[in-house]
């Protein structure tokens, strides 16, 4: 209960300071939210000459991204303290967290919160939304709630990516862009639907880095497509909660990075 | 309240290849050499001290306090604090220190000073009742009206460090670890730093552990000091007991009436030569001030002398350049486990 009320705190501090400059905060919004609506025209410009991909049509297309880009864009407005955790190690700032008596994961987590993403959570609500009035999904309770969990998963997924990213600054702070390859990368690969990918390729963004998990998976259960694959329905229909694992694990390997700064320091 | 048992720390310290060859080739092997930042320390501080820990810049001195507060694990030996082991029990023991950092804030930059405490209040969970008297009294101390609603990104460095440490001091620490707390600051706010330092010990008994380049601190707070050079402890004692083995050396400056060429007088040293000027060295058991002034007297004319105890920063000067001098010495006059 503590640690929950002390987050909001810092929530509503991180906001109150974000408004200072409103002007700034209203024009970032609404930028971010033109420049995805523009990033989704370019699908739907090929879809107009294609009409098809791998037997998905665009507004099933516009579900996959709808939910890519909600999960990605929720976790950069909560899992900003990872992404930008570079900066603090190298203004010794982890110190700090180590003399307060509070976990070091919990610290970073609550340390930042990121309100301007809301225009780009809303941009892609409102294709998610778009698609779905296009297409026939029978919504039943138990959809929308696999649907949330499919969203809260794919933001588990993406904040865990920005922990490897953040962990990996206790051995080098150079090495942490690579981690973009699969934040802005997973993304992109994230809005097509990936049975258009290789082999190797799926295996290991299903297996490894459980992107397919999160989003692709509970595509094809929530559109009714599940018959076209090869794989267990059973599996497919668990595999969101893949992403709450692979944030479980991440947190593992963050413990792991804190325990080799507190034997070397920096 | 503070137990510290043959306490190092060694870190290895890579080599890193240049170029994006090197950096490739570091991935795979890396050469790396031991550096003992601590080593072998130990000594025990009691309830409502001050200790100056002392040494010069790389002589391990932050390591150490590092290792008081749970930031760094040690390569071996035993720490407590408060009873806790500080690397195994971080967050118990971080309800029971305070921290300063001289070179950085532990406060929220973007926050005004007020909304930092507040923050503070909550994290550390202080009754309503003992934050609202602390605040009242650290006001009253050192001012912290004038910016209490001041963004700490805007303070000077003075504010800050007053704000810092009447943050470490909220949640009624029992010791408080200070590094180079006065660093930068300007003599009026060393000053008040200072009376309030002494002043929360004096009330509180809080016990406090400070690291200083500024030897008037430690005229100022410490009775008892520690030094440490090249990760090892020279010595740990009163104040008065170092300056008292070490002020056996003297200074003797001299104005002679015309510049001779060779100054030279037998048992004392020269320190220095300028022009007319000279300053001799000499140790009173080896040639008594009388005695070396009226060898003087009978070589040159002089216009003026006068005799100089060491400052302390001399003594610890001496102490880091002449160590051996210092152990026995030590040996001497001081009880193996002083």
């Amino acid at each position: 209960m503590h640690h929950l009320s002390l987050y909001f705190h810092f929530v509503k501090l991180r906001i109150r300071s974000q408004m200072e400059y409103r002007l700034s905060f209203v024009f970032e919004l609404f930028s971010q939210a033109s420049i995805s609506v523009i990033d989704f025209f370019m699908i739907a410009l090929l879809f107009n000459r294609f009409k098809q991909l791998a037997g998905w049509s665009l507004w099933e297309v516009g579900f996959l991204y709808g939910m890519i880009g909600i999960c990605f864009a929720l976790a950069e407005m909560f899992g900003r303290g990872f992404d930008v955790f570079q900066r603090s190690i190298l203004r010794g700032d982890f110190d700090t967290i180590l003399i307060r008596p509070l976990g070091t994961f919990y610290q970073v987590f609550s340390h930042e919160f990121l309100l301007r993403r809301l225009g780009r959570i809303a941009q892609a609500l409102v294709v998610l939304l778009i698609a779905n009035s296009q297409l026939t999904i029978s919504w039943s309770f138990t959809k929308v709630g696999y649907l949330l969990i499919s969203l809260m998963s794919g933001t588990c997924f993406f904040i865990g990516l920005f922990v490897i990213g953040a962990t990996s600054c206790f051995w080098t702070v150079q090495s942490i862009e690579i981690i973009n390859i699969f934040t802005n990368g997973g993304v992109f690969m994230g809005s097509y639907p990936f049975s258009i990918y290789r082999w190797w390729f799926r295996h290991f963004f299903t297996f490894v880095v459980p992107l397919a998990c999160v989003n692709y998976f509970p595509s094809l259960f929530l559109l009714g497509k599940i018959e076209s694959l090869g794989a267990s329905p059973i599996g497919v229909v668990l595999a969101p909660f893949a992403g709450f694992l692979f944030l479980g694990i991440t947190m593992l390997f963050w413990r792991w990075g804190v325990l080799r700064y507190q034997s070397t320091g920096h | 309240m503070i137990e510290v048992d043959n306490l190092s720390k060694t870190f290895k310290v890579y080599h890193h290849r240049k170029g994006f060859f090197g950096s490739f080739v570091n991935l795979f092997s890396r050469k790396h050499r031991n550096v003992q930042a601590v080593d072998r320390v130990s000594f025990t501080v009691a309830r409502g001290e001050i200790v100056g820990y002392l040494g010069p810049n790389g002589a391990g001195k932050s390591t150490t306090i590092k290792m008081l507060t749970g930031i760094l694990v040690p390569s071996s030996g035993h720490v407590t604090v408060n009873g806790y082991i500080p690397h195994r029990q971080r967050k118990e023991n971080a309800k029971h220190i305070g921290v300063v950092f001289g070179q950085r804030s532990h406060l929220w930059f973007d926050l005004p000073v007020q909304e930092s405490f507040e923050l503070l209040q909550r994290i550390y969970r202080i009754p309503q009742a003992q934050y609202r008297q602390n605040v009242e009294m650290f006001d009253e101390l050192l001012n912290l009206g004038d910016f209490f609603q001041t963004p700490v990104r805007q303070l000077s460095l003075g504010q800050r460090m007053r704000a810092d440490i009447a943050a470490a001091l909220l949640h009624n620490p029992d010791v408080l670890f200070l590094d180079e707390p006065t660093i930068g600051l300007d003599v009026v706010a060393k000053a008040r730093i200072r009376q309030f330092i002494q002043q929360i010990n004096a009330e509180r008994q809080v016990t406090v552990v400070l690291t200083t380049h500024d030897l008037d601190d430690v005229e100022r707070l410490c009775k008892r000091v520690i030094l440490i050079d090249n990760a090892r402890l020279r010595f740990d004692g009163e104040l008065t007991t170092l300056r008292r083995l070490l002020s056996t050396e003297r200074l003797l400056s001299v104005d002679y009436a015309e510049v001779y060429p060779d100054v030279s007088i037998p048992n004392a040293h020269v320190v220095y030569q300028e022009d007319a000027r000279v300053q001799y060295r000499f140790s009173p058991e080896e040639i008594s001030a009388a005695d070396l002034i009226g060898a003087i007297l009978k070589k040159f004319r002089i216009v003026d002398v006068s005799i100089q105890e060491p400052d302390i920063e001399d003594l610890i000067k001496t102490v880091y350049e002449d160590n051996l001098t210092l152990e026995r010495k030590l040996g001497e006059s001081l009880s193996p486990d002083a």
